[in-house]
């Protein structure tokens, strides 16, 4: 099917729905100018956010979900970015449209993916990421009567087990490999932060009965055709423990793909911004996630902030900086109680599959030095997901740093790639997770 | 109320609430989404968008990440292709 093209301006381009681009749109529209906002999936609100009009929404989804239509900002979903022909201009793709945007000021608010840690019978069906199966259900999988497992680190994994359960989910166990020494260094420094605390105590009271393990993780899962069990190692110990689902949450990593395309500076995985959320990049903000992973309430204030910036009201924005930092403050607690432990990385064995789009086991990439390398001898990274999954898992076990990308940064389709090609026919069909 | 939609998985009828997206029918009908290099079966594993593995045929269009895709009236996909 061909696409239709379609073309738009803005003076405030934000990509991204969730919280930080939620925030940045009403932001800028609220000051006067013209404010388009793109995401990939089918509604606003981003990954936490996602389902909210199903369950009830939280008070800020409400919030913002308002302020959104009250500033009639321009909403474009189930649209994917996947290249910039020129600066100034992005092109996504919909399930039938070729979108060109124009922008006078982008705000970049792409969120964060989960980090997936290979580990014997990861590949199979049913075991899943624990926002991501918390997504599936908000948005219609049934657990009633599952047994679902709950293994990774921090509070998302309560969050997590609490909404599983309030859905019907029998939750066997929740593993949580930080040590019970962290955990209780965690909840002692949580009465420094007022409103997290309360936020704490909720969420115990929602998951009590549940047993609870410390310094315990999912060692392996077993199943024929999708899982059946898995095998936990809880305090030394081995136990295998039957189950229906694996959720498995080890952290989120920043989704930085489209501000490399950019050119946005890059430290330690995270997009580097000032004070205003700028990037290094002319006219071009960031919020959220990208900066640094630190949640919801962080998101809101960056995003708030970028979105008064782009819009060229700086002295607005400046008047938010102490929220950000209070915010920035309990980000930092959380990075240190809940760091991965090196453990982790012993997991796979040599056949353990790490690049899934490809099936390139454990043991082809251990001998290379680079990511770089691994992709050229092994093709891992080279599939659809272009690296979105294995790359975060190489880093951790190798250390290797993904800090290039090439366009299409998401699988176009190839009428869509030659519609920009024009000039450079059609070689950027041949770059990886190029889908004919 | 909302009200429900029934879509073909591999040629058989699927009914699930409207919203519901079509990897979640895929998983209803107890299929995998698709078969990985080696011939494993593979599933949704990220539930939004990034992982590529929930990838399916719908209505003739191969490739489709079903994670992010509502199920429509009448759709159909196909996992077996």
């Amino acid at each position: 099917m061909m696409s239709r093209e379609l073309r738009q301006r803005f003076d405030v381009l934000v990509v991204g729905g969730g919280p930080a681009g939620m925030a940045a749109a009403v932001c800028a529209a609220e000051s006067g100018v013209r404010v388009g906002i793109v995401d990939d999936n089918a509604n606003l609100g981003g990954q936490i956010w996602r389902g909210e009009f199903q369950d009830g929404r939280t008070k800020d989804a409400a919030r913002w979900t308002e302020g959104l239509q009250a500033a009639r900002v321009t909403a474009l979903c189930g649209m994917r970015i996947f290249d910039q022909p020129e600066q100034g201009v992005l092109l996504a793709e919909g399930l039938n449209d070729l979108f060109e945007l124009r922008y006078e000021s982008l705000v970049l608010a792409t969120g964060a993916r989960e980090r997936f840690l290979p580990f014997p019978g990861w590949t199979l069906p049913n075991v899943m990421g624990a926002g991501g199966l918390q997504a599936m259900v908000k948005c219609g999988l049934p657990v009633r009567g599952k047994r679902v497992v709950v293994t990774g680190t921090g509070p998302l994994l309560l969050a997590v087990a609490a909404y599983l359960r309030k859905h019907g989910a029998e939750i066997p166990m929740i593993c949580e490999q930080a040590s019970w020494s962290s955990l209780a260094r965690f909840g002692a420094s949580l009465f420094g932060h007022r409103n997290k605390l309360t936020q704490g105590l909720q969420l115990r009271r929602e998951v009590a009965g549940i047993p609870f393990f410390a310094k315990s993780w999912a060692l392996s899962a077993h199943g024929r055709q999708s899982l059946e069990s898995i095998t936990v190692s809880r305090r030394g110990k081995t136990e295998n423990v039957p189950c229906d689902y694996l959720a498995c949450g080890f952290h989120l990593v920043p989704n930085i793909e489209l501000p490399l395309l950019l050119g946005c500076r890059i430290k330690a995985g995270c997009v580097e911004v000032d004070d205003l959320q700028r990037t290094n990049v002319s006219k071009v903000f960031c919020a959220g996630e990208p900066t640094g992973i630190g949640g919801v309430e962080l998101s809101l204030v960056e995003g708030q902030i970028a979105g008064l910036a782009a819009a060229g009201c700086p002295a607005e924005a400046k008047q938010l900086f102490g929220q950000r930092e209070r915010a920035r403050r309990f980000a930092d607690l959380l990075e240190r109680t809940f760091r991965l432990r090196p453990e982790l990385s012993r997991l796979p064995v040599p056949e353990t599959i790490v690049c899934r789009c490809e099936d390139i086991p454990y043991s082809h990439l251990r001998p290379h030095t680079s990511w770089r390398a691994a992709k050229l001898h092994t093709r891992c990274g080279m599939g659809p997901c272009q690296g979105r999954v294995c790359g975060p898992a190489t880093q951790f076990f190798f250390g290797w740093d993904a800090d290039s990308v090439r366009p299409p940064i998401f699988p176009a389709r190839v009428e869509n790639l030659a519609t920009l090609a024009g000039q450079t026919e059609l070689q950027h069909s041949e770059t990886p997770g190029g889908l004919a | 109320m909302l009200s429900d939609v029934t879509v073909m998985v591999n040629g058989r009828p699927v009914t699930v609430p409207s919203g519901t997206t079509v990897a979640i029918a895929v998983v209803i009908a107890g299929q995998a989404c698709r078969t990985s290099v080696n011939r494993e079966p593979r599933g949704p594993l990220c539930g939004m968008g990034i992982c590529f593995e929930c990838r399916a045929a719908v209505n003739g269009q191969p490739h489709c990440r079903s994670c992010q895709m509502l199920c429509e009236p009448g759709m159909e996909v196909r996992t077996d292709e």
